[in-house]
């Protein structure tokens, strides 16, 4: 049984302006000690599904449908009482913003300590051994004389380290990581990529890695899903995701990359802007931006199927599979080159 | 800390001075005739005029006479005496300043229970019933003016239904004896209840408005989503997360209003006839006596920076980020 099994997940926020539904029909699993990396453009549903997996929406204007089998147990449908005790503890999640997202008037050790509280009977002498203990696994400098400080006295990329062992101070099996480097500088987000990868492995956490950057997910995903409005577009195994990248959209992600060969003054983007999902296009949703667009894609929205060779690889589109291939290949010698 | 509480000691110096030279100087400057005061208005003898004037220093340049205000209000702690009757300042303020006292603090308690309890609940349960019926009585609590407030209150409350006293003030730790007025703690919260509820019903009206807002903006920061992720109830969010963060501003607040609330309390003590500082300054202006009227100015600039000092010290106290900058 896969730990985390989501099955048709729907998600709709009532809005002034009428009904957005901000995740429409999303499926996945994700395994235990695996990676799953949801990628797609800002507003693509990604951070939404993962919210909606927690309970974390505002109930009063969310609408969710579908199913998320938690170790078998749908989480959808799930008291908020059932929610909280899942929360934080099999289940923690980490976030895009570490300057926003430890609360100011307390101390990082106070914060963590609640967080052991919240689900074990331990004393706080305990609780703050557990909490020193994490601030070292994660890197913390000085962990003992630190352990008292305020967030504000931390610059972002450790108060990312403190928010990650937070994350882990309960020993969960699945970590799902809202663009946790987003909010970072460049160096800083390799150094905490690799301390998610080495913590994975210590704590034997499954991960959802939700990203914009490709990157990210060539580095640390076992599976992808890409998301476009609200949708999933693709999904494979990393691997063939990137030797074999099946959809328009994925080739327009993949060739957006930041080159260090080729001789442009301009990085290539993929034109247009992603739709509001108010009223979302007719047939595939990604056709008004599609360099490879034809009549039915404006009309008939394709199916999320297999590829013939391989009934992992998922895709939505109508293209036949000579041209994906093809497309597809020219796309990856052309990234090839590179490197 | 050290630095800031310093730093703090010193603007609260500075401002001393300067408020205290303002006043002296508006009150210079105005169009009255102390000597004139002193001997009895406008029957007032040429001989007593001369004499007055001397003994007041009126014949001096204003610097000279700031500074030797100044010298008898720092280094004496006196505040003069009164240009009509010749008492103490110092004597009318002792008298008056637990009247106002006891209708600000106690106002200011009643304000902030309906400030939190309704704010909080307003922001907890946006667009429900209590929320729009509070809308409307900060609507009416805001537009309301205090003396009306009192007067429809004095008239239900006292005349038609005889629930409370709609006058007078009993001191807190008993009656002078002799004097004949009721005394004690029970008295005196009886005889305050309508000068409370309508002292505070304006500033409990914004504060609702203020509180309900905090509330709601605080609820939609990304650390309490954290928390909500940790596994926190609803209950432990609300009051370890939000109300820590939501209230820093209100703490502020507070400590401004009451200084504002000093000059609302004129029309309170008016209306009820409780002897304190507001009316205090009402009576002397209708005789002219404005060393009183500066006296009292002066007493209620301390005050105000004395608190304003305290809320500055609190506010460092619950939010590190000041206290340890």
């Amino acid at each position: 049984m896969a730990l985390l099994e989501v099955k048709d997940l729907r998600t709709s926020f009532k809005t002034e302006d009428g009904i957005v539904k901000a995740v429409d029909g999303v499926s996945f699993s994700v395994e235990k000690g695996q990676t799953l990396g949801i990628v797609g453009e800002s507003g693509s549903g990604k951070s939404v599904t993962c919210l909606t997996i927690m309970g974390l929406n505002a109930r009063r204007t969310t609408i969710s449908s579908g199913e998320a089998l938690w170790k078998g147990k749908d989480l959808i449908g799930a008291k908020p009482s059932q929610l909280r005790k899942i929360r934080g503890d099999e289940m923690s999640m980490i976030f895009q913003d570490p300057m926003t997202s430890l609360n100011p008037v307390h101390t990082i050790g106070k914060q963590l300590v609640e967080a052991v509280q919240l689900h074990r009977d331990v004393t706080v002498r305990v609780a703050k051994a557990r909490a020193l203990e994490l601030l070292k696994a994660v890197g913390i400098p000085k962990a003992e004389a630190r352990i008292d400080d305020y967030p504000h006295q931390f610059s972002g990329g450790m108060r990312q380290r403190v928010m990650i062992a937070m994350a882990l101070i309960n020993d969960p099996d699945l970590l799902i990581a809202d663009e946790p480097t987003t909010a970072l500088d460049v160096t800083t987000q390799a150094q905490i990529l690799s301390l998610m990868k080495r913590l994975q492995d210590d704590f034997g956490s499954a991960i959802i890695m939700i990203t914009h950057d490709l990157g990210v997910v060539a580095e640390t995903a076992d599976d992808v899903v890409v998301m476009y409005a609200a949708k999933v577009v693709e999904h494979a195994k990393v691997h063939d995701l990137f030797n074999r990248p099946q959809h328009p959209y994925t080739w327009g992600l993949m060739g957006s990359l930041p080159r260090l060969d080729a001789d442009t003054d301009r990085l290539v983007q993929i034109p247009g802007q992603p739709p509001s999902l108010l009223r979302p296009p007719s047939g595939c949703r990604f056709h008004p931006r599609c360099p490879h667009v034809m009549g039915v894609c404006r009309t008939t929205e394709p199916l999320l199927e297999g590829v013939e060779r391989d009934p992992s690889h998922l895709q939505a589109c109508h293209l036949d599979q000579e041209t994906k291939d093809r497309e597809g290949t020219k796309l990856v010698e052309a990234t090839m080159a590179e490197a | 800390m050290f630095r800031y509480l310093v730093r703090r000691i010193l603007w609260a110096m500075f401002l001393f001075l300067v408020i205290t030279f303002v006043t002296f100087v508006i009150f210079f400057m105005a169009p009255n005739d102390p000597a004139r005061a002193m001997c009895g208005g406008d029957q007032a003898s040429r001989q007593c005029l001369l004499t007055a004037t001397e003994k007041l220093g009126l014949d001096k340049p204003v610097l000279v006479q700031y500074i030797k205000y100044l010298d008898r209000l720092v280094v004496h702690q006196d505040l003069g005496t009164s240009y009509a009757t010749g008492q103490s300042i110092n004597q009318k303020i002792k008298m008056a300043a637990p009247v106002t006292a006891s209708l600000v603090f106690g106002g200011a308690v009643l304000w902030m229970i309906i400030g939190l309890s309704v704010g909080i609940y307003s922001a907890l349960r946006p667009r429900s019933l209590i929320d729009r019926t509070a809308m409307v009585f900060v609507l009416i609590g805001v537009s309301a003016h205090p003396v009306w407030i009192g007067l429809i209150f004095s008239y239900f409350f006292g005349v038609r239904w005889h629930i409370t006293p709609i006058a007078d003030y009993a001191n807190f730790f008993g009656a002078a004896p002799g004097s004949g007025d009721p005394g004690g703690p029970a008295q005196w919260a009886y005889h305050m209840i309508l000068p409370w509820m309508t002292f505070a019903i304006l500033f409990a009206a914004l504060y609702v408005r203020m509180i309900r807002a905090n509330v709601m903006e605080t609820l939609n920061e990304d650390y309490v989503r954290t928390a909500r992720a940790k596994g926190a109830p609803e209950q432990r969010i609300l009051f370890a997360h939000v109300l820590r963060n939501a209230l820093l501003p209100v703490v502020t607040m507070l400590g401004m209003d009451i200084g504002v609330a000093l000059g609302g309390a004129i029309f309170t003590e008016t209306v009820f006839q409780l002897p304190g500082l507001g009316r205090t300054i009402v009576v002397a202006l209708g005789n002219d006596d404005l060393a009183i009227v500066e006296g009292v100015v002066v007493f209620a600039t301390i005050a105000i920076l004395f608190f304003n000092l305290i809320v500055d010290l609190m506010y460092a106290w619950i939010d590190p980020r000041i206290r340890l900058s």
